[in-house]
């Protein structure tokens, strides 16, 4: 499992994706905080922090699938996966190699992007409860991303598909719940509200520790790793 | 040692394998023969883990495939059909990467020399698998099926796509490799089988149709001779007699290509020769015997001497009755 998860790492760096993940992710993570906190603070209005975790969930959404887009698709185009398969490695250690791996690259920048909140603490006073409730928050939110992604890899050769596939999945995930002001019907607001990654990312945003929260992206990471366990599985079979 | 017992492969409704069996003991090469699409790589994936078969068992030096598939993996190395390389990493970081994932435990800077100089690729040894020639490649995957010192190498089609001269070292290398490793690999060409293997497994639609040594095919592959004929003459009345002249079994009439003349196959028994026999008849009839070549059985007509010979005489006799010419 370290050899698979050592690989994928430094895939990641002997080709340009992880170096062009890392980069625009600064950029761009580092131009919304200045918009949504330094900027509106000096304007006189407070600095809005969810805001800028809120934009931060849709540069995930887009960004995560370069970090997965390759994680199994390659592996199939280039008939490497029959490499992984016919080892003494079992599908779930492969698996969980490969999501570590791509989750580590996540975590890792995102972490690197928190001194950006060295900046508030030098000239104003934030509540360091809501900011460490955000970032736990997107540490969470991420491991779903990222699995999400990875599954979604492993359906197809093509990088490109994962890519836009994932995207698709995060962005009408986050969105979904969106569509409740067009509503009428209850019980389909608590469904859409329920699937919403969005909606249940709202009580770390008050620096509450929110344990359901925490259940359901673990659950949304669980269900999307075991599915990709099983479609290597079925394979197999077929 | 490998035991395969019978398995049986479907994709979808579709049977791809029916109850193929077959054993290759320790220290033996074993050539694994039949034509594109007969089910050669399904069965090699299938002894590797790679597929799961319908039904029927693989054991690997006594470990399942299926019930124990993490120690029957470690007794095996696998060159699947296109080498699993990854293009972007040097030939070193590759086989370092192979050696961590078998969780192997030797010396690694010998362990991984000694692979590089078997398989002739120290001289490429920093460079990216991607620029390397396709030689270089399939040997590269070999040295990757070595790494974890396995009993058993599995080679599916080494030497599809080289030049002759890599195609000589690649089957050299194989036996090299054949001394204290099982082998099988498998192959389309039977010369290439013959010159290399121990014991020759022949599969054909799905079903082995032959298991023998290597000797014994080619004592059956030679049980026949067969010249082609090219002659002026009257295509049925050249026919006719072409069969009655003595020792020949079979006789097949080709389209002709030229005006006058029509080509014949004609076959005969061991030890007869019908050359003679044939000139004499053209002669005497004074229809110009313009070429004479002696053919090789093909794949194919092995397969059929081999296993068809009841099929093969009933469409002999359909063809006798139909004139057929």
């Amino acid at each position: 499992m370290l050899a698979i998860f050592k690989k994928e790492m430094r895939q990641y760096f002997i080709t340009p994706v992880g170096y062009v993940y890392i980069a625009v992710y600064l950029a761009v993570s580092g131009f919304a905080f200045s918009m949504f906190t330094v900027q509106t603070a000096s304007s006189g209005s407070d600095a809005q922090v969810n805001v800028y975790f809120t934009v931060l969930m849709f540069i995930f959404s887009v960004l995560v699938p370069l970090l997965t887009m390759r994680i199994f698709a390659d592996e199939r185009k280039m008939r490497t996966e029959e490499l992984l398969m016919t080892a003494p490695v079992s599908i779930n250690s492969m698996v969980a190699a490969k999501f570590l791996a791509a989750y580590s690259m996540f975590a890792a920048t995102f972490l690197i992007s928190l001194f950006d909140y060295y900046v508030l603490f030098k000239y104003g006073k934030p509540q360091p409860g809501v900011l460490f409730g955000y970032a736990v928050g997107i540490l969470l939110l991420g491991g779903a991303f990222v699995a999400i992604g990875v599954f979604v890899s492993s359906l197809t050769e093509n990088q490109i598909t994962a890519a836009v596939g994932t995207m698709a999945i995060l962005l009408l995930m986050l969105s979904v719940n969106f569509f409740n002001s067009y509503i009428d019907i209850t019980w389909i607001r608590t469904v859409l509200n329920w699937i919403s990654i969005y909606s249940r990312f709202g009580n770390f945003t008050y620096g509450v520790f929110d344990f359901t929260a925490l259940l359901y992206y673990a659950s949304i990471m669980f269900v999307f790793l075991f599915l990709t366990v099983r479609v290597y599985e079925r394979r197999r079979w077929e | 040692m490998i035991e395969v017992k019978n398995i049986v492969k479907r994709f979808g409704d579709k049977p791809v394998l029916i109850d193929v069996g077959f054993t290759a003991g320790d220290n033996e090469i074993v050539g694994f023969l039949g034509p594109n699409g007969a089910g050669k790589t399904t069965t090699l994936n299938i002894i590797t883990g790679y597929l799961s078969a319908t039904s029927g068992t693989v054991t690997i030096d006594g470990h399942d495939i299926l019930d124990d598939p993490i120690n029957a993996r470690k007794q095996i190395g696998f060159l699947p059909e296109v080498p699993p390389l990854y293009p972007d990493m040097t030939v070193e970081e590759y086989l370092n990467f192979v050696y961590d994932l078998r969780k192997c435990t030797f010396n690694r800077a010998k362990h991984l020399e000694e692979i590089t100089e078997v398989t002739r690729i120290s001289d490429v040894y920093k460079r990216v698998i991607g620029n390397l020639s396709k030689g270089y490649k399939q040997r590269v995957g070999i040295a990757q099926a070595l790494v974890a010192n396995p009993k058993t190498i599995i080679l599916d089609e080494p030497t599809a796509g080289l030049d002759p001269q890599q195609i000589i070292e690649i089957r050299n290398l194989v036996r090299v490799l054949g001394r204290d490793h099982t082998v099988i690999f498998s192959s389309h060409l039977l010369s290439e089988v013959q010159a290399v293997a121990d014991r020759i497994v022949i599969i054909n639609k799905g079903r082995i149709v032959a298991d023998e040594r290597a000797d014994e095919i080619t004592r059956v592959a030679e049980g026949k001779r067969r010249f082609s004929f090219t002659i002026c003459g009257p295509e049925k009345e050249v026919f006719a007699s072409l069969r009655g002249v003595e020792g020949v079994s079979y006789v097949e009439s080709l389209s002709s290509t030229d005006i006058d003349s029509t080509t014949f196959i004609v076959e005969s028994a061991t030890g007869v020769d019908v050359r003679r026999g044939v000139f004499a008849l053209t002669a005497t009839k004074n229809w110009p015997l313009i070429g004479v070549e002696s053919i090789g059985m093909n794949l194919e007509e092995i397969f059929i001497s081999l296993v068809d010979k009841p099929q093969r005489a009933s469409r002999r006799t359909a063809a006798g009755a139909n004139e057929r010419m």
